[in-house]
Formats: C-alpha cells, sequence, structure tokens
C-alpha cells in the first residue's frame, strides 16, 4: 500500500521540492501551507509520515506538532522537521514538542528518503 | 512539470560545477600531484552526480557512476594505486561520465556501447584485486568479499582507527550496542523496532531483550518504556554507523556502543598514530602492492580534534608517483578545505541583471542631473556640486560592486580545455601537456559564456599547427611531449588570456605567400614579422594545405576574430619560428559599462568606444590626398589613414562634408589597422550602459549596440569594424593601393576587396 | 512625450461597459483598439497594448528599412517604433505631435507602431470576426487575421504576432529589402 506523507510549509518550491523527491520514493503526497491546514489535513486523512517546515504563518511548526501530538490518532506518526543547519536550538525546540527527527535543508532527495526511512516503518 | 525542470536545471548547474571542479583534481592527478584529498573530491564529485541523477531517474548515469565510484573508493582507500594507467582510466571514465551527464539533461540517448568499454576496463580494474564493481552482482557478494579483504588486512596490521567516520570500509569488527530508551522516545513517535531494522543492515547481527522491568498488567502505563536491548553487531562500516542509526534519539534513551575486539592500536588510543605505529599501519593498507612499502611514514601529530582525525587515515593512502612525502601536508589541507567552504547563496541571474540595469540607470540619471546642473557654478551651489560628485563616486562603487556579482572565475571555461586537450593529443597522435594558470581571474559572465568556442579553437590550432609531432620535437631537440599553456590574468580594466605552445610557430613565408596569392595583400607590400603574423585573422585566408579534421572545419581564425571582438576584446599572435606561438586575447572586464565618445554628425549623436581611438584632429588641406578618383586618404606623420564620413555611411542628413572644417577621428582595428571617420564635432567623453539592440533586431552592421544618454535620447554605439566594412562595400575602392613610397601601412595594403 | 496611458484607462472601463452590456449574447468577447491610418481602420487586441504615447522623435537606426523608424527609450528599456503606413506600402508617416504611437507587447517583446490617431475601442464577438477574403496577388497581408464591420465602418484586426513574427520575417515578405534582416551586403549595396 502506497505510503503518504503530509508536508507542511509555507514554501510552495519547498513543497514542490518535497512532492518532487516523495513521489520519487514511492509515497503518495498531501501538502498544507501552514500547521493550521497541516491539522486540518490530519482530519480528513490517515497519514504515515509527516514533514513540517517551523516558521510558518498562522500556526508554526512548533504549536502544530504539539497541537497533533495532543490527539490520540496521531501519537504514533513520525514527524520530521525541517530544519537549517545552523539552528541547533530549533531542532530542539522541535523535539520538545514532539518531533521524531528532523531534516536538513537544503536536503537532497536521496537523503530525504533515507530519513524517512529511519523513521517510519 | 515546470518544476521538475527547474530542479533538474539546477542539478545539471550543480553537475556542470562538479564536473568542473572534477577536471582541475584531474589534472592533479594526472600530473602526480594529487593526494589523497584530490581522490577524495573526485570521488565525492562522482557521488554526488550519482546521488542527483537517481533522484531524476537517470538510470544510465547512476549506472556507470557507480562503477565509478567503486573504484574511486578503492583508490582514495588505497587499495588501487594511482598508477598511470588507472590514472588515464580514471581520465577517461571522467570524460565518458560528463558525456552522459550532458546526454541527460539534452535529453538524448548515447549509442549503448557508449560508456561499455569504460565501465569494462573499470570492472577489470576493480577485479585485479578481487573486487567485484559490477553492481549486477548480488550486493552480499561484494560485502563478503570487502569484510574477507579487510579482515585479511585486519589480520596483517591493525586497521585505521575505529571512529573514522570516513572510511566505509573499515576492518569487520565486533561491537556490543546497549540501548535503552526512556519514555520519550516513544513520545516523539520513534519506534524501536525501526531502529533494530537499520542495525540489521549493518552487518552481522544478535539481539537480546531485556523484559524484565515490565511491570504487571495492571501497573502497565503503555507509553512508557519498559524493554531495554543488547546488540552484537558485526560490522565494516565503523562506529558511527552505529551511532548515525540512533540519531535521532540520542537524547531519549541509554546508549552505549562498545567494540568488543578492539585492534590493538585503536583501542590504546583511537588516533594514536603515532610514528612507531605508522610504518605498521602502512602495509596493511598497502598490501595490494608491498613495494610501495618504502613511503614515508606519515607524521601525523597526536589526534585529537575530529578534523584531525579524518586527516590521519587520508596520510596513510600512498601518494600518487612522484609526489613523495606529502603527508605532513594532509592535516593542513584539511583543515584548509573546511575554510574554503564559501560562504555563498545562489542568486537567479535575472535579478541580479535586473540590479545591473538599475545600476545603469543610476548612471544615465546621474548624468542627466550633472548636465541639467552644467551651467551652475560650483562656488555658488557648493553642497550641490560636492552632493554630486560623491553621488558620482557612490555610483561607481555601487556599479562596481554589482559588477562583480556577475563576475565568475574562467576556470569554468578551463575545466573544460584538458578534456579537449587529451582528446587533441590522441586525435594527432601527439604528445601534449596542458598547464593553465590563473583559474581564478574573474570575468563577466557573459563573457565567460562566449569564450568556450574561441579557446577552444586557439587550442585546436595550437594542438594542431603549432605543436610538432614527437618525432619532429625529438629531431629539434625538444622534449617530445609538447606544451600549451593557457593563462588568465587581470592587467588594468582587461583581463588577458593568453593560449602559448612551445611548437614550430608559424611559417611566415607560406602565410605570406598565401596570403599575397589570395590578394590579402599586395605582393610588394613590406610587412613586420608581427603584421605578417596576424595575418591569420584575416576573413578568407586558411592555410588549405593543412586543412585537417581538427583546425580546419571550416571555421578560420577570422571567425575566432569576430567573436572576440563581439566581446569587446582584441586578439592577436606572437610567434617565435621554432619555438611556439601564442594567441593573446584581451577582453573588458565587463560587457554592461564602456567608455565612450560622444560624437554629433548631422543631427544624430553616436558613441565611439574609446578603446578604438587613437586621436582627433582637424585636418589641413594639404593633408589631404584624394586616390582612384574617390577615396580620400590622410597623411598623417608618414602614414596614408582613408578617411570614412560617418554621416555617409549611416546616411544623416546634415553631417559636415569637409574634412578641413569636421573633425577626423583615427580610430584603430583589431588588426591595427587604421581609419579616419570624418564626424562634426565631439561632444565629450562619458562612460555609458550597454544597452543591446539584438533582442529586436538582427545585427546592424556598424553599430555595436545603444545607450542612453543623460537627455533621454536613445545613441548608438558604433561598430568601427562595421564602419569599416561598410565603406570598403559600398564604395568600390581598390583592395590594396599600391604605395608612393613611405612605410607600409597595414590599414590600407591589408584592406580586403 | 506625454503618454496617454490616462486614456488608456478610460478606454478600458468603456471597454468593460461594453463587454458588460454585450455579455452572453455569443461566444467569447474581444476588445480592440482601434486607430487609423491613412483612410483606413485597423484594431489590435487590448490586451496586447501596454501603452499609448504622442509621437516623439526616434533614434534612427542607419541602413534599416523605411518601416523601421528607429528607437525610443521607455523607462530604460529601447523600444523599436515601426512605420505602419509604411509597412501597408505607403509613403513614410511624416509624424507631428498628433501622431501616435501604440506600444503592444509581441511574444515577449516590447515594440511600438506609428499610426495617424487611436479612434475607437470596440468590442465584439469573436464570431463576428470574417476572415480575409481570398485576394489575388495582394502580399504583405499575411499579419491581418480578419475583417470587422462596426457600424458602416470596416476595421481589419491585425494578428501581432503575425506581424511580428520571428524578426518581422512576416513584414519581409512584401518589401524589396529584407526588413530588420540586417545591413546584408544586398541592403547595404542596394543605396
Amino acid at each position: 500500500m502506497t505510503k503518504r506523507v503530509l508536508t507542511v510549509d509555507d514554501s510552495k518550491t519547498m513543497l514542490q521540492m518535497l512532492q518532487f523527491a516523495l513521489k520519487q520514493g514511492g509515497y503518495e503526497v498531501i501538502q498544507g501551507e501552514n500547521g493550521q491546514e497541516g491539522l486540518d489535513l490530519l482530519d480528513k486523512h490517515d497519514v504515515d509520515v509527516i514533514i513540517s517546515d517551523i516558521n510558518m504563518p498562522v500556526m508554526d511548526g512548533i504549536t502544530f506538532i504539539k497541537e497533533l501530538r495532543k490527539q490520540p490518532k496521531n501519537k504514533a506518526i513520525p514527524v520530521l522537521i525541517l530544519t537549517t543547519e545552523s539552528s541547533q536550538a530549533k531542532k530542539a525546540e522541535g523535539r520538545a514538542a514532539g518531533a521524531t527527527g528532523w531534516i536538513v535543508k537544503p536536503f537532497d532527495p536521496a537523503k530525504l528518503l533515507e530519513v524517512i526511512r529511519k523513521v517510519s516503518p | 512539470m515546470d518544476d521538475l525542470q527547474q530542479f533538474k536545471q539546477t542539478f545539471f548547474q550543480e553537475c556542470e560545477e562538479l564536473l568542473g571542479d572534477l577536471e582541475g583534481h584531474l589534472m592533479a592527478l594526472q600530473h602526480g600531484e594529487g593526494d589523497s584529498n584530490t581522490l577524495n573530491a573526485v570521488f565525492r564529485a562522482i557521488h554526488s552526480i550519482k546521488g542527483g541523477a537517481g533522484a531524476f531517474g537517470f538510470d544510465r548515469l547512476v549506472a556507470f557512476a557507480h562503477i565509478f565510484e567503486t573504484v574511486l573508493d578503492l583508490m582514495r582507500d588505497g587499495r588501487l594505486q594511482p598508477e598511470p594507467d588507472s590514472v588515464a582510466l580514471v581520465l577517461h571514465c571522467a570524460d565518458i561520465l560528463s558525456d552522459l551527464v550532458r546526454a541527460a539533461q539534452s535529453d538524448s540517448e548515447l549509442p549503448l556501447q557508449h560508456e561499455e568499454e569504460g565501465r569494462k576496463a573499470l570492472i577489470a580494474l576493480a577485479a585485479t584485486i578481487g573486487v567485484n564493481a559490477d553492481p549486477h552482482a548480488a550486493d552480499d557478494e561484494l560485502a563478503a568479499l570487502d569484510a574477507e579483504l579487510a579482515a585479511q588486512a585486519a589480520s596483517v596490521a591493525p586497521p585505521e582507527p575505529a571512529a573514522e567516520p570516513e572510511a566505509p570500509k573499515a576492518a569487520l569488527l565486533k561491537y556490543l550496542v546497549k540501548f535503552a530508551p526512556r519514555d520519550a522516545l516513544y513520545q516523539r513517535a520513534n519506534e524501536p523496532l525501526i531502529l533494530i531494522r537499520e542495525l540489521r543492515q549493518l552487518g552481522g547481527f544478535l539481539a537480546k531483550a531485556d523484559a524484565s522491568t515490565i511491570p504487571p498488567l495492571d501497573q502497565l502505563k503503555p507509553e512508557a518504556a519498559y524493554i531495554r536491548w543488547e546488540f552484537e553487531i558485526e560490522t565494516d562500516r565503523g562506529e558511527q554507523a552505529i551511532w548515525d542509526v540512533f540519531e535521532f534519539v540520542t537524547d531519549d534513551c541509554d546508549l552505549e556502543v562498545t567494540c568488543l575486539n578492539p585492534p590493538a592500536q585503536a583501542a590504546a588510543a583511537p588516533a594514536a598514530v603515532t610514528p612507531a605505529a605508522a610504518p605498521a599501519a602502512t602495509p596493511a593498507i598497502e598490501t595490494p602492492k608491498p613495494a610501495a612499502a618504502a613511503n614515508p611514514a606519515p607524521k601525523s601529530p597526536p589526534v585529537a580534534a575530529p578534523m584531525q582525525q579524518q586527516a590521519a587515515p587520508q596520510q596513510a593512502v600512498p601518494q600518487a608517483a612522484g609526489a613523495a612525502g606529502a603527508g605532513p601536508a594532509g592535516a593542513g589541507a584539511a583543515g584548509g578545505e573546511a575554510a574554503k567552504a564559501v560562504r555563498s547563496i545562489r542568486v537567479d541571474l535575472d535579478r541580479v541583471d535586473k540590479l545591473v540595469n538599475m545600476v545603469g540607470e543610476l548612471v544615465i540619471t546621474h548624468a542627466m542631473i550633472a548636465q541639467q546642473t552644467e551651467h551652475l557654478h560650483a562656488d555658488q551651489h557648493p553642497e550641490l556640486a560636492n552632493g554630486l560628485a560623491e553621488l558620482s563616486h557612490h555610483i561607481r562603487d555601487l556599479q562596481e560592486s554589482v559588477m562583480a556579482m556577475r563576475a565568475q572565475p574562467v576556470k569554468s571555461v578551463f575545466a573544460r580545455l584538458p578534456r579537449l586537450v587529451r582528446e587533441l593529443a590522441t586525435l594527432t597522435n601527439k604528445k601534449i601537456r596542458l598547464e593553465m594558470s590563473g583559474e581564478n581571474t574573474e570575468i563577466d559572465k557573459t563573457v565567460i559564456e562566449q569564450l568556450g568556442d574561441p579557446l577552444t579553437h586557439m587550442i585546436r590550432n595550437s594542438a594542431d599547427h603549432g605543436i610538432e609531432s614527437p618525432e619532429d620535437r625529438m629531431a629539434a631537440g625538444k622534449p617530445a611531449e609538447g606544451l600549451i599553456h593557457v593563462s588568465a590574468d587581470q592587467r588594468g580594466g582587461r583581463i588577458v588570456i593568453e593560449i602559448s605552445d612551445d611548437g614550430r610557430g608559424i611559417n611566415r613565408e607560406k602565410v605570406m605567400k598565401k596570403a599575397i596569392e589570395k590578394k590579402l595583400v599586395s605582393a610588394d607590400a613590406v610587412l613586420s614579422n608581427e603584421e605578417i603574423d596576424n595575418l591569420i585573422f584575416l576573413p578568407g585566408f586558411s592555410t588549405a594545405d593543412q586543412v585537417s579534421n581538427i583546425s580546419g572545419r571550416g571555421v578560420g581564425m577570422d571567425v575566432v576574430r569576430q567573436n572576440i571582438q563581439a566581446l569587446g576584446g582584441r586578439v592577436h599572435i606572437q610567434s617565435r619560428p621554432g619555438h611556439g606561438s601564442s594567441f593573446i586575447l584581451t577582453l573588458p572586464l565587463t560587457l554592461a559599462v564602456l567608455d565612450g565618445m560622444v560624437l554629433k554628425v548631422g543631427v544624430q549623436s553616436y558613441i565611439l568606444p574609446l578603446a578604438n581611438i587613437v586621436e582627433s584632429l582637424r585636418p589641413e588641406g594639404d593633408q589631404i590626398n584624394v586616390v582612384a578618383n574617390a577615396s580620400q586618404l590622410l597623411r598623417i606623420r608618414g602614414e596614408y589613414v582613408p578617411l570614412v564620413y560617418l554621416h555617409r555611411i549611416f546616411k544623416v542628413p546634415g553631417g559636415i562634408d569637409d574634412p578641413t572644417k569636421a573633425l577626423v577621428i583615427i580610430v584603430e582595428m583589431e588588426d591595427g589597422s587604421k581609419m579616419g571617420l570624418v564626424v562634426d564635432e565631439i561632444i565629450g567623453q562619458q562612460q555609458v550602459v550597454i544597452k543591446s539592440l539584438e533582442e529586436n533586431f538582427d545585427p546592424i552592421r556598424g553599430v555595436g549596440a545603444a545607450t542612453i544618454l543623460g537627455n533621454g535620447r536613445v545613441s548608438l554605439i558604433l561598430d568601427v569594424a562595421g564602419i569599416k566594412y561598410i565603406a570598403e562595400h559600398e564604395t568600390h575602392r581598390p583592395a590594396a593601393i599600391a604605395l608612393q613610397g613611405g612605410k607600409a601601412q597595414p590599414g590600407i595594403a591589408l584592406a580586403a576587396s | 512625450m506625454a503618454s496617454y496611458s490616462e486614456a488608456q484607462n478610460q478606454a478600458g472601463n468603456q471597454a468593460g461597459n461594453q463587454a458588460a452590456n454585450q455579455a452572453g449574447r455569443g461566444s467569447r468577447t474581444i476588445q480592440l483598439i482601434s486607430f487609423t491610418v491613412g483612410n483606413e481602420e485597423y484594431g489590435v487586441d487590448i490586451m496586447a497594448v501596454r501603452e499609448i504615447r504622442a509621437w516623439s522623435e526616434t533614434t534612427p537606426l542607419p541602413n534599416t528599412p523605411e518601416v523601421v523608424r528607429g528607437v525610443i527609450n521607455m523607462r530604460g528599456a529601447i523600444v523599436p517604433i515601426f512605420d505602419l503606413r509604411a509597412r501597408f506600402g505607403m509613403p513614410r508617416t511624416e509624424p507631428t505631435k498628433y501622431n501616435v504611437v501604440i506600444i503592444v507587447s509581441v511574444a515577449s517583446r516590447i515594440v511600438g507602431i506609428l499610426v495617424d490617431a487611436v479612434s475607437d475601442i470596440i468590442t465584439i464577438n469573436e464570431d463576428e470576426v470574417r476572415p480575409m477574403p481570398e485576394m489575388e496577388q495582394v502580399s504583405g497581408i499575411g499579419f491581418m487575421e480578419g475583417l470587422i464591420t462596426v457600424g458602416e465602418r470596416m476595421v481589419g484586426l491585425i494578428g501581432l504576432d503575425r506581424m511580428f513574427s520571428g524578426r518581422m520575417l512576416e513584414a519581409a515578405e512584401m518589401g524589396q529589402r529584407p526588413l530588420l534582416a540586417g545591413p546584408s551586403a544586398e541592403s547595404a549595396g542596394a543605396a
């Protein structure tokens, strides 16, 4: 069965890059442009992995992760945050909120798939 | 699929950079100057290309890169020696790889056998040390073989430090991993089972789960962590690979990794490659070639920092032949590499160009304000005058900074040359060595893009006509291997690129004969050596009996000159018979601005590039001679310069017809010939922003580009070569005017019909 | 040098109103700016029009065909101006300040066409455009997309893409000299 990945980022380019890389890896992709959209999508869809940016309008990634972890059905979904190498603090913050791991931007598609494999069954 | 195209574009852009870097490293290898860092860099470049290619499904590229990478990995590990043959193969395969990249880029299919030979040679090379580089062979088999080899090596001598993160093929070692997840691990949706799955991929595996801490069911908290694990892993990937598996959870568990069978040295101090230990380590790595054991022991300092840990094993890699004992440089080089990581961002070229345009507008606006305030006295408006002066200064600075953004090192063009020379050497059965210098000299991107063809052509010319066959060279007492040196340098406001060879030089007798045959010069013309040499740039000149499939592809040096001129550059050749020739190219730093003279002709004004102007004068009547009842020649200091009336050439009404009342500007062509351009007056000197007309028009002869003057009007920038062409083709001037005494004047003598 | 962009705005509104009035009558409506060249009236798609400006002196390009009036500076961009009258095989326009240059964008290029005067905004249904009648030996009208009847008037619809296709190759077919093909030996030598 095709696995579904929810990608949340306010940058359309990043969303497209992710989508492209993920489709190459055989994943189905749904997209939200901020945390709120991400939560709405989670209400409607079951997903296997979530990839989220941190800095986003409306609802940022940290809040998004905290919120989604509050719902039992989302507790076990691996969440990867998109971060830049320099932001160790963001990594820590993301982890504190309940992120499973992180992807360092700019990512290379192979690395992305590798990381997903590392957190998803 | 626009995005896909965009990603692809990024990928190919990156490939281009990687391949460019690759050429540089390969050159070093070829010259025996490569070290372990070089091999590492080559490996990484191929690896990156493979990675990207995989993402886009360029399977053929991936397949070839994979085998290539395998062999390079063996080389950087020191298991394969970078001997001349294998280096030659690497060079060849790099060419193939770049072909495959370009084929992928242009969406074209190369013949299937294109990479076949290289592929087989790579597999054969790997097979010499018992490694199967063929991806079709089972991975397990390969791994087993690797492990076996590593084990053999390990039994001879201790392997590299275990913590070496870059060594994927370290010895097979057994580790004990104690892993006790905490609650937080589960709360973050990490899954021990996945981690275990990943661990298993590392190698031989034994797992023990300790479930003793699981409480009775009624006390069990479903989200708490109870089970702990112990794993025994036998892997050749090093300890770091184990830590990598736990990357996301190291803070959420208790984790211990210990090596169960540490090699003596490594256990004592993983980094202690002491001088005493090193000799022991060296043969281990060099097992396939014991003869090289005489390599000097790496003098590595006691290693503590991770950076140095990385450097230490690299030093142990045998150096390429000829580069004896580069050991001590190892750590320094590694440090340098880290420092070299330039902080940069990728900016869309359109944005830079927009900026360039805006600055151009600023220059124009400034000129306009300056013009409007010209009549005001500086004493009465000191602030205005100061302000304007300062503004001018700032604009210059801004302009330079912006232009610098468009500048690129010529390296990107030079990078293609090694391959070209290799191919030319093969084609001509000559031995040719290429040396390059000044690759980091920066020129405007547009110039760089246009430079490739002329450069290629000149090198072809050097390789084909300049460099002699090895036999001829030996006979002439020269080394069998010819040398082509390509250099770039900034001198003043221009870039000078020189392509010199140590070949036979120009056969002036032959060139002269040909030029007379082709009626490019009159039979009795007396030309200096340099003038003769530069005849090869004349249209219609081609040394037909030397036409070969290399440089005689119907494109002559005149086209090279045209291309260079189109870039605002100049080219000429210097030659010493028997010793070689040099093409010398000078190019403007930027194409965006130009120092020009504003001229008035009738109702129009034009810009004449300052670079073309020799002098201007208002001639006396007796300086003008009429020849053949039509052409006027201006006699100036014993030279005769043909007069060309700009208003006639461009059919501008109202231009002055009497040269003694007008102004003559002596301009010099690229070939050294001169022309007296008759205009009404000179308005002044000005820096102008070049605006291309070609977006809307095919080239207009006599007009190079356009600009906008301070008054907002468009003004055309003159192209003197084009004007000369019109002058020669519209009036029926004799091809070569016999000179009545006096020095031979190329401007006349060489006038083509 | 006064720009008539306000006029264009008004025109745009007017066109919008007309479009609203006529909406639903047929297929797609199109809006044209019509202008006169001599006694004839022509139109171009309003969507392509960027600006309408009064004639200002151009910088002539040497040794180019009659139809090329030269170039002007439009906010830093160099825009070529073509003389439509000359394009139709008539003598060049003797421009006065009442002449008008319509700046249009064609295939990502910006060019200006010199006409006598702008006359109207016309909103019509696409199906009201009559195809050009077959005419024998009338060369140089390949850029005409069709004819429109507005009241008593006949308006020729100019296909800008066709008129400025490539490097005005289309235009070249009428003239003796290749238009904008550069100063080839023939054109340079002709005069």
